[in-house]
């Protein structure tokens, strides 16, 4: 198993370098030098601009600079953003936990229902409600999810009034964010009505946001699942007489599962990518909505730092899933 | 495979096609989804590509007297726009048959551009090995590590919002999956004995790779093809929708969208309609794919 550990640990390491340099790049590949970029519409006299190249240490070699970058990104320093001149690592730990709390109540709406939806889709293969079930998975996975938030705001906050249209929490609640996660946070300060308040907010960016992981988790459950169900062993169990409930929950689900945690592992790139048009459209004070914002305002040192961050999360979330993978499937560990 | 398709490929390979295509027909017409996607698509292709006869009216042509009309079927309906007005007055149902031309064109030149890169990239890799492979596949596993839509954003913002520029992300992005697929086919290509075979005959490299492994690695390709036809429609749509992708007044649906938003709660056509007309179209698409998969999978035929 270590052995194993260290040689996914290895080749995550070029890939990592191979992001920072990406990341690096960014900025440099920008038409204009960054002195200008940071500048912006006023500019600057060329005696400014030669002191300020010479205090970021433009005028270095880019090798130098590269390695500068390296160290004090690893070191926690992503550079300061230009508009609210707060260091760019701050502002991501900021906002990070809102993303991670409707990521999590996203893939948690995924699995909770994706799951059953696959198992008895499988298990009543070519029925009515296989086909209805692997429909609708069709539909949400082809969903422009951008659309599919503005039509549930029409119907829930439009004509139902149920939900509210943006942000985390009623604007009555105010309180000192403890853990930054709205949910704990809003049972912590201990204010009537506040859990309530940040719940109604988060259900439909969930649903949004948890639409293409339930349609991915249910096919991937379903397909698993009719592969198990063909095996030999399950047969035997079958033939021993075991109850079908204990056949498909018990002997054949376990095996299922390992593709299904890893597609579920996978999704944490989508899920990034979702929050970008989820917290975009729903006012999600989130990572997603602070990448647009910063591109829009051209805040390039947040955009690199943002980068950076989001690749190097989706990289250890997919370590973690493949060490788990091996963990579950031991013929995975010992190939090659 | 016939014996002979090495050695005297072009006499059979009229007949070898005709038959591949029906065999292919056969399982693919067994799934009534993908044939109903299949109709769906052209029905989209054919509306695109006749959007000037269709189209009632011209895609940006304003009528100052009917703002924000609702359909025909609605209360102060108007029977000149079919699917109501915008709010400058454009007519909806001309601009989403315009649109259509953007999607597909979309959906096209990025699967071409990614596939051409990809697939030459993977062959290269898979079939040289060594160096060349390692540096490729890590390339590739960068480009990967960042989110599609994340990284599409990112090089929008360096080349400018535009629906050229969108397509160059979005293409450049996709084509990880190509190179994956193309080298994992041509690795278990690769030893067997018909490439053994044209080699010792004295096949150059590059016949090698286009020519004798290529073909036998498609099946994958033409399944992913469908596959990021569709998520390059759904990608140039969010682009198009945060205004990183095509720019108004172009009748790009996800354009139409963003334009919309704010007149959510008032005009419940001009939201809805757009991201029906996308949700149809990737839909479809994806029918097809899942056909297609079942048809070329050889895995899954039950013959």
């Amino acid at each position: 198993m270590l052995a194993f550990l260290l040689r996914r640990i290895g080749l995550i390491i070029p890939t990592f370098i191979g992001v920072t340099i990406a990341a690096f790049a960014f900025i440099r590949i920008l038409p204009g030098d960054p002195v200008l970029l940071m500048a912006g519409e006023r500019g600057t006299s060329p005696e400014r601009h030669a002191e300020l190249m010479k205090q970021f240490g433009f005028d270095r070699p880019l090798w130098e600079q590269y390695l500068d970058y390296l160290f004090s990104a690893l070191q926690g320093d992503l550079g300061n953003s230009l508009v609210t001149k707060k260091p760019v690592w701050d502002e991501f730990f900021t906002l990070f936990p809102a993303t991670m709390e409707l990521s999590f109540c996203a893939i948690v709406f995924a699995v909770v229902l994706g799951i059953p939806a696959g198992i008895f889709a499988a298990v009543r293969r070519g029925s009515w409600f296989d086909q209805s079930i692997m429909g609708t998975a069709l539909v949400g996975y082809s969903m422009p999810i951008f659309w599919w938030g503005l039509l549930l705001i029409i119907l829930f906050s439009g004509m139902l009034g149920w939900t509210p249209v943006s942000g985390r929490i009623s604007l009555m609640y105010f309180f000192q964010p403890v853990t930054g996660f709205m949910l704990i946070d809003s049972l912590l300060s201990g204010q009537k009505g506040a859990f309530g308040s940040a719940v109604a907010h988060l259900i439909l960016p969930t649903i949004v946001l948890g639409t293409i992981p339930l349609a991915v988790v249910a096919r991937q459950t379903r397909s698993a699942m009719l592969e198990v169900l063909g095996e030999d062993y399950v047969r035997t169990a079958r033939a021993k007489g075991l109850s079908p409930s204990r056949v498909i929950g018990v002997h054949a689900l376990r095996n299922a599962m390992i593709p299904v945690i890893t597609t579920i592992g996978l999704q944490v790139g989508v899920l990034l990518a979702g929050a970008i048009l989820t917290e975009t459209i729903f006012s999600w004070p989130g990572i997603g909505k602070w990448m647009v914002d910063s591109i829009f305002r051209r805040d390039y040192p947040a955009v690199q730092g943002g980068l950076l961050m989001i690749a190097a999360i989706v990289m250890v979330v997919n370590l973690i899933v493949d060490l788990l993978y091996g963990l579950v499937n031991p013929r995975i560990r010992h190939t090659r | 495979m016939s014996d002979n398709t090495i050695l005297d490929a072009s006499d059979t390979r009229a007949g070898g096609w005709r038959a591949a295509l029906s065999e292919f027909w056969h399982y693919f017409s067994e799934n009534r989804g993908a044939v109903i996607g299949l109709w769906v698509f052209v029905a989209v292709c054919l509306i695109a590509l006749f959007a000037d006869v269709i189209a009632p009216h011209l895609p940006n042509a304003q009528y100052r007297d009917a703002l924000l009309v609702p359909p025909v079927w609605q209360e102060g309906g108007d029977w000149r726009f079919l699917l109501g007005t915008d709010a400058v007055g454009r007519d909806m149902l001309s601009r989403l048959i315009h649109g259509s031309r953007y999607s597909l064109f979309v959906g096209c030149i990025v699967v071409t551009g990614a596939m051409l890169v990809g697939v030459t990239a993977g062959l290269v890799a898979g079939f040289v090995g060594g160096a060349v492979d390692t540096l490729v596949m890590r390339a590739m596993d960068i480009i990967l590590a960042f989110p599609s839509l994340l990284l599409a954003l990112a090089l929008v913002a360096i080349l400018g919002p535009s629906l050229t520029n969108a397509m160059i992300a979005i293409a450049i992005v996709q084509q990880p999956h190509y190179v994956r697929l193309t080298r994992a086919a041509v690795l278990g290509e690769r030893n067997k004995d018909y490439v053994t075979a044209a080699r010792v005959a004295g096949v150059g490299p590059m016949r090698l790779m286009f020519r004798t492994i290529l073909p036998n690695c498609m099946a994958p390709l033409i399944v992913q093809a469908a596959l990021s036809f569709s998520s390059a429609i759904l990608d140039a749509a969010a682009l198009g929708f945060l205004g990183m992708g095509a720019q108004p007044p172009t009748p790009e649906w996800g354009t139409m969208l963003a334009e919309a938003r704010e007149f959510i709660l008032r005009a419940w056509w001009v939201v809805t309609l757009p991201g029906l007309a996308i949700l149809v179209t990737v839909l479809a698409i994806n029918l097809m794919g899942d056909g297609l998969r079942d048809a070329l999978d050889p895995k899954l035929k039950r013959s």
